[in-house]
């Protein structure tokens, strides 16, 4: 049994304090009104300049339903289109905290739930090797539960328009807006909410399950709940691949209603897979360390190395897949999203795909290095942190635009989460056994070697 | 090379893979060992260096990619500067997306070919090459394990036969 050290249980208590204190200056320091956010946009000096050509060119595909080019009515129209340019600055300044927020709330989600499928094709794949782990990745996906509310919680705050994260949901846009209202049949806030309740009822559902049938085969004396555990893994997994690639359409795209690309779903799986993988093998090297897994040795971290190494490549794949079909065909509707990303987001944008492909690809390409905790250990913070920088560049640009940064709402936020995420994985490891008593691939696994 | 080589005939493995260790642990140099499919682990048990084909390959790739970089950098850029359907060819880098898929599928085929040509060289393999083996029962189910004579015919037989070899033969080389 583990047991969860009073350090660590500290330290997490710690993130999470100061991420709340730190979410807290976030909200209070964000403007509420047109001046203040015009006040703080001017004491930045020369980025204004910066940012008012970039703000017109977002606002062109904005109001693009309603342009209207009657003489007579253009110089009104100007003068309104002052406004609401203020208007939108002061939208985008408070939504930083609420993007913040909503990132680091769904990055740990994500890990969670990259970690559930990563378990779910264990699972139905009866792998050999990984049995040793199960108990890791059960405690992993418990945060599944808090984070998958607290994402839902967010949503739902969304709707009631606390904030203008997603533009859809405000109605005076929409009654301007051709595209979005031809889009109203799903962009619906209700629809939106029924369909998140769906998804996360789904996956929490089929987590509970398997993890009580986990547990109920420590038990037994036959193999019936490991055969159910093998039959809802597969159902989960069909499941999980469409309620997957809806709710990225769902919870990411439609902050940017106006672009759509077809393989954004895997690519969001991607970075959640890519991202649970690493987190898995990260808690297995710390349990080992602490002498916890005996059984796990070199060969299990190998393969997880080699999981991390191949799922780095293949998000880079469906990265360059979709930013190469859109930057070749260039069809301005689509090609907006990476304008506004390669102009006000050159950093994390072509930063992120060095820590999420060059560096996984140079580091972790050596058979030996893939066995050296270390390594492994960094990088895998490395590729954690691209992936944060991944969802960040899906959600930033089209809630805040180029009032960005990474200060204090994002920093602490993601110390937040990181504190909640601990807390709860460490102790839901505490509630079992970190090793399967009678797997049937128990042995194989103990025996792994590579 | 000695010029009387013994050669020890087994049917199974395991078998194999514990004579080897034996021979090993007696202090005999094993010349070579017949197998008619891998047996993991043999090279460990034998104390054969790791190969270094995973080492050619990648400077291979990195060969392949320099040279669909160079190559595309001077048809497309340099040597004429096309405007082809309004993509950016002022720089390397500007048109770089249009170019990737051909500097991967050069990455990988430099790397796979000229890893396999490695390895062709490295066992001495090639088309009309007279084959090797000793007896035709190692490509079927015998594996031979072949050690040196230096003298000590009997002990070296005595120590084979109690190894589990189903069959000792001197021969010379």
């Amino acid at each position: 049994m583990y047991t969860f050290s009073n350090r660590l249980r500290i330290a997490s208590f710690i993130l999470m304090a100061v991420g709340v204190m730190g979410i807290g200056i976030g909200f209070v320091s964000a403007p509420s009104t047109v001046e203040e956010a015009k006040a703080k946009v001017a004491a930045h000096g020369d980025e204004h300049g910066d940012s008012h050509a970039v703000e017109e060119a977002h606002e062109e595909v904005v109001a693009h339903g309603e342009t209207n080019a009657h003489g007579e009515v253009l110089e009104h129209h100007e003068e309104g289109h002052d406004a609401s340019h203020d208007e939108h600055l002061l939208h985008q300044l408070q939504n930083r905290p609420w993007s913040a927020l909503y990132i680091a709330a769904f990055f740990f989600m994500m890990i969670a739930l990259g970690v559930l499928a990563f378990y779910a094709i264990q699972r139905a794949a009866q792998a050999g090797w990984s049995p040793l782990l199960f108990r890791v990745m059960e405690g992993i996906t418990a945060y599944l539960v808090p984070g998958g509310i607290i994402v839902f919680v967010l949503l739902v705050l969304s709707v009631m328009h606390m904030n203008h994260m997603f533009v859809w949901m405000d109605a005076d846009v929409v009654a301007h807006d051709k595209l979005l209202q031809g889009k109203a049949g799903y962009l619906d806030p209700t629809f939106f909410l029924i369909r998140a309740v769906i998804f996360l009822g789904g996956w929490i559902l089929y987590r509970e399950f398997s993890r009580k049938f986990s547990l109920a085969q420590d038990e037994s004396n036959d193999n019936s709940n490991f055969v159910k555990n093998f039959r809802i893994s597969a159902a989960f997994l069909v499941f999980y691949l469409i309620s997957e690639s809806m709710m990225s359409w769902d919870w990411i795209m439609s902050v940017d209603p106006h672009w759509f690309s077809t393989l954004f779903g895997w690519y969001v799986f991607a970075s959640m897979f890519v991202s649970g993988i690493t987190v898995i093998a990260m808690v297995t090297i710390y349990l080992k360390s602490k002498g916890y897994l005996e059984q796990v040795n070199d060969s299990h971290i190998h393969d997880l190395a080699k999981f991390m190494f191949g799922i780095s490549i293949f998000w880079t794949y469906l990265w360059f897949a979709q930013f190469m079909l859109i930057w070749y065909a260039n069809i301005p509707e689509e090609v907006t999203y990476f304008v506004t990303r390669i102009q006000d987001y050159r950093l994390p944008f072509f930063g992120m795909i060095a820590m999420n492909f060059v560096f996984p690809l140079l580091l972790l390409m050596n058979s030996d290095y893939k066995r050296i905790n270390w390594f492994v250990i960094m990088a895998g913070i490395v590729i954690l942190a691209g992936h944060y920088l991944d969802i960040f560049n899906m959600i930033m640009p089209a809630t805040v635009g180029d009032q960005w940064g990474i200060g204090i709402s994002e920093i602490s936020s993601v110390l937040f989460f990181a504190g909640l995420f601990i807390f709860w994985v460490f102790r839901a490891l505490t509630k079992a056994p970190l090793q399967p008593k009678r797997n049937p691939f128990i042995e194989e696994s103990k025996h792994f070697h590579y | 090379m000695a010029s009387k080589v013994i050669q020890a005939y087994y049917n199974d493995d395991d078998v194999l893979m514990h004579a080897v260790k034996e021979v090993k642990a007696a202090k005999h140099h094993i010349e070579e060992v017949y197998c008619p499919f891998p047996v993991h682990g043999l090279d460990k048990a034998m104390g054969l260096a790791p190969t270094r084909i995973a080492i050619t390959s990648f400077m291979y790739g990195c060969l392949g990619l320099t040279v669909a970089i160079v190559m595309m950098n001077y048809i497309m850029i340099s040597d004429w500067p096309q405007d082809i359907g309004g993509k950016p060819s002022f720089s390397y880098i500007e048109n770089m997306p249009a170019f990737v898929p051909i500097m991967f599928e050069l990455t990988v085929f430099f790397a796979a070919h000229l890893m396999v040509i490695t390895f062709y060289l490295r066992s001495r393999l090639w088309p009309f090459k007279k084959a090797e083996n000793p007896d035709v029962r190692t490509t079927d189910d015998h594996f031979v394990m072949e050690i040196g004579v230096h003298g000590n015919e009997k002990e070296l037989e005595e120590l084979l036969l109690n190894t589990g070899a189903v069959e000792v033969n001197i021969s010379d080389k």
